[in-house]
């Protein structure tokens, strides 16, 4: 036989692979944060300290930071005690329509929080909301009920988008949990406050934790609501004023380094917060029983019932039914301020945004394809990245693994601030202004949703499936065409998905690096907001939720029909 | 033609020494056993001869044709090797019907559309799976996969059919259902079978020869499967086929005695230059009675499991495992309480040097 295959041609597409890998997560992760690290340390060709400290201790910044962490501890407590709660009632309580609540739950996680913020602008603005003005003319009052301008608006805000990441965690642990473990405490004779506490509480505790520290890494990086609300009553937190300091300042030295000091302390704490979460999950690893649903001893509400169900009710129409309502309805006003009544009602700002002003068009046309490109190509570049990872032997995968996890633990403000100090020119390319600048941008951002999602998805591929394809008669890559790549599809629609849909939606980034014709829905609807044109940025914004709905939905349907088949 | 050489094979991961300077050969048409305790490298020498991995030293070669050769760099890529394997976990491919899956190989070998149907056809019947060709796998039992699996390996009538502990996930009823379909297959086909396990029933049961293998990777014994469990090579392999019992002898001043203290052994082992050996038995081999011949023991523990008596019995400091038929017992009046006298006699049993027993157990 001739045909002998030397083992340098095979090693060969493997260090092809790797190291395309490596190319990508370096060009589009590490040399950003790698340029935000050298920005905020290095200082006229020295590394120094000192002046890092000095930037962290001038007023502004320190109050950002102070803000950051009074934003975030507060969204984190409010949050656990919301998710926990309401999670407990929907796994382990007779409360009516159990499965719908447990599903309209969830709904927050879809819809942008920015969004939910310009609503409750419109409603709980200290002068012009129409609740505080509503109360102030109906019952005479002369200041507002309650003002969204404030550290507590912002906290309530936050946590109603952000509480299901605790829901989930904890419903999914109260789920899992054997129930013989609470029965057997039941027949050593404890009752059932005593197993809440010694058993129950004890086991979902990881989980617990895992989903407030998730709520306090997305509240501590996060933009939009901050932006929204916080930024006329000079509450600043690390994202904002980063934005606040590139934005306005256009790019002067001082005020880049601020921001870099300060995307260095957002790295830091979202590492930091990751490190955290791992170990809480990898100690509570003992209590997870098996993947199976078991049906848990359920406690009797009795009396209750109704008025829990209410309650839910009540909680799900104010934060969800009453700003999207909000949303809609401002969007059809002639005028912001008028009341809702019939005359001041029109179609025409939707059909005007939509088809008529080249702004609006722009946006939408802008943020769709960005969307599908960048979902396309990180996709792709994810499954390459996570098939190394996962399935290949090769020498320096170690590299890659480490590499693999940045990412996860990049904020958005912080990727969009590496891309404008790699992108604009200083090291010969320059895509400053240019909708590329923000592809690389979301590249980089929803790099972390394609590698889980198709590492997840190689991972079920065993490697005997392959070994199997090989020892029929396969190739290597007709091994991968025919076994790996069918399966591992699914992981790779989701990774599409789940970098399609948020990124339509995307503020964070896109804010820090749109141009005269790059806006996308987001920063539309954010700089139409702060322009004082409500009512267009309520159309936009509209139109956004109808689109973002219509793409969950049709996800959904997709990935049962292909869960069947 | 398809007989399967292996010469000076060796294997190594990092600084593990896996396998070395392994030679073995099976002749065309036999169905041979690799028998080995788990961890003990017996898989990796079935991947080698697969071509997933690849030799340190050494030189393997099929039939004619020399696939693998640590001198010269020779590595033939296992779809270039014409075999079939069969894997512990089935690896059917779940996204394909049963028909897909066996009909996988001959697609790929581009064989005519008519012949491919007839003869993926064939396959599926000849496993038993007629009627289930349109299939997913997620739709067939453990056992049902694992004969989509052999009907797959087996389609394209390779010259060498390699199994990897292929009965280790079924049930007890299954794996031995499955165990004579594999032996009538390959007798039928003429097929070269290489099987790994690390069951000795299952090599006992199904295979011309076996090869017996230590936790080291080392091959202690290969012949027929009367051979070696009749005259074991050494006590790792009596130890591996089956329960053993192991009785140090001793010889003192007054001749040979069990143990320290324990009986005296009347007849005189052979010399193998030892002062200690071990004499190995199976517990039914252990002849019971309350007086007369034999070694003096006492009962330390008697569980009467049906149809078997099984007595945990201290002879001379050792305990020792002895499995009765319970009509016996009863018939003689042998059914032992714990803490009772018995006299232990032995109907078979193997001389084996001291050290051969370092890693018997």
């Amino acid at each position: 036989m001739t045909a002998a295959v030397n083992r340098g041609s095979r090693v060969g597409t493997s260090q092809i692979l790797l190291g395309l890998s490596i190319a990508i997560l370096v060009i589009v992760v590490a040399v950003p944060v790698l340029l935000i690290f050298l920005n905020a340390f290095w200082v006229d060709g020295a590394f120094n300290v000192a002046d890092v400290v000095k930037v962290l201790r001038e007023p502004d910044t320190y109050q950002a930071l102070v803000n950051s962490l009074i934003l975030a501890s507060g969204v984190t407590v409010t949050g656990t005690i919301v998710g926990t709660f309401f999670a407990w009632l929907v796994t382990r309580t007779d409360l009516p329509f159990k499965g719908t609540m447990k599903v309209l739950f969830l709904v927050p996680f879809m819809l942008p929080s920015f969004i939910g913020a310009l609503a409750w602008k419109m409603l709980l603005s200290p002068r012009s909301g129409y609740i505080n003005r509503m109360f102030m003319d109906v019952f005479g009052l002369d200041g507002p009920v309650f003002d969204i301008y404030t550290y507590g608006g912002i906290i309530l805000v936050e946590t109603m988008y952000l509480f299901p990441f605790v829901f989930i965690q904890v419903a999914g642990a109260l789920e899992r949990m054997d129930p013989t473990l609470e029965e057997s405490a039941r027949i050593s004779g404890a009752n059932l406050f005593t197993i809440t506490r010694r058993i129950t509480i004890p086991l979902v505790m990881p989980s617990i934790l895992s989903g407030s520290l998730l709520i306090m890494l997305y509240s501590m990086a996060h933009f939009g609501t901050v932006a929204v609300l916080g930024i006329e009553a000079g509450i600043y937190n690390i994202p904002t004023l980063i934005y606040e300091k590139i934005h306005q300042s256009a790019g002067s030295f001082a005020s880049i380094r601020t921001g870099t000091v300060l995307a260095t302390v957002l790295v830091i704490t979202a590492a930091f917060i990751l490190w955290l979460q791992n170990r809480v999950l990898s100690r509570g690893k003992y209590q997870i029983i098996a993947g199976k649903s078991f049906r848990p001893t359920q406690l009797k509400l009795r009396g209750l019932r109704v008025p829990l169900l209410l309650f839910c009710i009540a909680y799900i129409g104010f934060t969800i039914v009453l700003p999207t309502a909000t949303i809609f309805m401002v969007g059809a006003l002639k005028t912001y301020g008028l009341p809702f009544t019939a005359e001041n009602m029109t179609f025409y700002n939707y059909k005007f945004i939509l088809f008529e002003w080249q702004l609006t068009k722009d946006a939408i046309w802008n943020s769709i394809s960005l969307g599908l490109a960048a979902a396309a190509i990180t996709m792709f570049a994810g499954v390459i990245i996570s098939y190394v990872i996962v399935k290949m032997k090769v020498r320096g995968k170690g590299i890659l693994e480490f590499l693999g996890m940045l990412p996860f633990s990049v904020p958005g403000s912080v990727i969009a601030l590496g891309v404008i100090l790699a992108w604009s020119g200083k090291y010969g390319v320059n895509l400053y202004n240019t909708v590329w600048i923000i592809l690389v941008a979301y590249i980089a951002r929803y790099m972390a949703f394609s590698l889980k999602a198709n590492s997840a998805a190689l991972e079920q591929v065993h490697d005997s499936l392959v070994e199997a394809a090989r020892a029929s008669g396969a190739t290597m890559w007709q091994a991968l065409r025919d076994v790996v790549v069918p399966l591992v599809r699914p992981g790779m629609v989701a990774a599409f998905f789940l970098i399609f849909l948020p990124a339509l939606r995307e503020l964070t980034v896109s804010v820090m690096l749109y141009g005269p014709t790059t806006r996308t829905i987001g920063v539309a609807i954010y700089t139409l907001s702060e322009d004082g044109e409500t009512v267009y940025s309520a159309a936009l914004a509209g139109i956004a939720l109808v689109i973002i709905v219509f793409g969950e939905s049709v996800i959904k349907r997709l990935f049962k029909v292909g869960r069947k088949g | 033609m398809a007989d399967v050489r292996i010469q000076g094979v060796a294997k190594r991961y990092g600084d593990r020494a896996v396998l070395a300077d392994l030679d073995l050969v099976i002749p065309d048409g036999e169905c041979f056993t690799l028998l080995g305790p788990s961890g003990c490298g017996k898989t990796v020498l079935l991947r080698l001869v697969a071509g997933f991995e690849t030799p340190a030293a050494g030189r393997i070669s099929l039939g004619e044709v020399i696939v693998a050769d640590a001198a010269d760099g020779t590595m033939v890529p296992p779809n270039e090797r014409g075999i079939g394997m069969v894997f512990q976990d089935y690896a059917v491919w779940p996204h394909m019907t049963v028909a897909d899956n066996v009909a996988y190989p001959l697609k790929l070998a581009r064989v005519p559309v008519e012949d491919l149907r007839r003869r993926t056809q064939a396959a599926v019947e000849m496993v038993g799976l007629k009627g289930m060709e349109t299939r997913l796998p997620s739709e067939l039992s453990g056992g049902q996969q694992q004969r989509v699996a052999l009907a797959r390996a087996l389609v394209s009538e390779p010259r060498l059919l390699l199994l990897d502990e292929p009965l280790n996930n079924l049930d007890a009823n299954l794996r031995e259902e499955m165990r004579f379909e594999i032996k009538s297959l390959q007798k039928t086909l003429g097929v070269t079978v290489f099987y790994v396990t690390h069951d000795q029933e299952i090599a006992l049961g199904i295979s011309d020869r076996v090869a017996v293998m230590d936790a080291k990777g080392r091959l202690r014994q290969i012949g027929t499967p009367e051979e070696i469990y009749e005259r074991p090579a050494d006590a790792f392999v009596f130890g591996f086929l089956g329960l053993a019992n192991f009785l140090p002898v001793r010889r003192d001043a007054s001749g040979w005695r069990v143990g320290a203290d324990g009986p005296a052994w009347t007849e005189a082992p052979p010399d193998l230059g030892d002062e200690t050996l071990f004499a190995g038995f199976r517990p039914s081999d252990v002849i019971l009675s309350r007086e007369g011949e034999g070694l003096a023991g006492t009962v330390i523990r008697a569980s009467f499991l049906g149809a078997m008596m099984d007595y945990l019995i201290d002879v001379g400091g050792t305990s020792i495992r002895a499995a009765l038929n319970s009509h016996d017992c009863l018939d003689k009046g042998l059914m032992f309480a714990e803490g009772e006298a018995c006299r232990v006699g032995l109907a078979a049993f193997h001389w084996f040097p001291h050290t051969s027993l370092e890693d018997a157990q």
